[in-house]
């Protein structure tokens, strides 16, 4: 696993929406749309003056007067405009980079397989059925007022306790969750826009970091 | 944000389509692709249901072959899609005709409307 950083690359983008289109071979594919413009590189670290190496980038417009004294000396430093995000994507294919220098979607082609990484709806207070898939309590047979419960979570007096782990309610969503083997179906360098077949997690304007897959190089060809 | 979704939406559809509506007789010109040759197949009946809204916009057309019922149902923007004709216009009270899936023969058959 020495070298699973080698060539990663990865920008920030916006998640506007499904939508979808045909290929080729005229079958329908979903599509999320990615907005991808004004990715910029912010900072370059490297294994020796920050012991890992990785590219910072900045994304997403920011009025210049809510960004704070630090980090708009960190902007100023690199000499590009405040932005709204900051992400470190860790790669070890660093050489072609240079601070201030302007990302573009077309990083990533069309065919390309990335990880999409982003926040995932929040849905709250959740049971047991929504959030783990228990299947609940009997509808009929006299069950009373006990549909959607999980049922028994141990044992008595052995082990007179509830196991460590074990699957309750709880808040569901609003996690950092990745969606691994995603294809990228076109790129729109004139819009900025990246169009992934599938599902995206998050909500429509939801913070997206697109990366190289890890697991797969191409289609079918797994790492 | 929906603007730049209706853009990628806008640029898979297609100005050449017929307006039509449930009850309407459609002559459907399908491209089949048999190995790496591909001819245009004709689907011809009445449109029973048309969903959706924008790109996800699919009809589907019904038709008796064989006495057996056969519906098929095509997404309005797709380029599989060589035209759609418009036989007749029908004269139909409702905009989904399930009701036809019952019935047999002549009772099966829909009043061509009368243009005023």
């Amino acid at each position: 696993m020495s070298n699973q950083n080698a060539n990663v690359r990865g920008l920030l983008g916006r998640k506007l929406g499904m939508t979808q289109t045909w290929d080729a071979a005229n079958r329908v594919v979903p599509v999320t749309v990615v907005a991808a413009d004004t990715n910029v590189v912010t900072q370059i670290r490297k294994a020796e003056t920050d012991g890992y190496s990785a590219i910072q980038i900045g994304f997403g417009e920011i009025d210049g007067r809510k960004v704070n004294k630090p980090k708009s000396g960190h902007f100023a430093k690199a000499g590009v405009t405040p932005r709204r995000h900051l992400v470190e994507i860790r790669t070890d294919a660093v050489e072609g980079y240079e601070v201030g220098q302007e990302i573009s979607p077309e990083l990533f082609a069309s065919g390309d397989i990335v990880d999409v990484t982003g926040t995932s709806k929040g849905k709250g207070f959740a049971g047991v059925m929504k959030r783990h898939g228990f299947h609940g309590v009997g509808a009929s047979h006299g069950a009373h007022r006990n549909h959607r419960k999980p049922g028994s979570i141990g044992g008595c007096a052995t082990p007179g306790r509830v196991f460590k782990g074990l699957r309750m309610a709880g808040h569901m969503g609003n996690d950092r969750v990745t969606t691994q083997s995603l294809t990228v179906h076109s790129v729109d360098t004139d819009k900025g826009l990246i169009l992934i077949k599938g599902a995206v997690p998050g909500p429509k304007g939801g913070l997206v970091v697109i990366r190289s897959a890890t697991k797969r190089t191409e289609k079918g060809v797994t790492k | 944000m929906t603007n730049a979704i209706d853009a990628v939406a806008s640029e898979s559809f297609r100005d050449d389509i017929p307006a039509f509506r449930a009850g309407d007789t459609l002559k459907v010109h399908v491209r089949v692709v048999e190995g790496n040759r591909s001819r245009v197949q004709l689907f011809q009946g009445v449109c029973i249901k048309v969903q959706g809204s924008g790109i996800g916009r699919t009809f589907t057309v019904r038709k008796v072959s064989f006495g057996v019922g056969v519906e098929r149902t095509f997404p309005l923007h797709t380029p599989v899609l060589e035209k759609i004709e418009v036989a007749t216009r029908g004269d139909v009270r409702r905009a989904k005709l399930y009701y036809l899936r019952n019935l047999r023969g002549k009772a099966a058959k829909i009043k061509e409307k009368r243009e005023v």
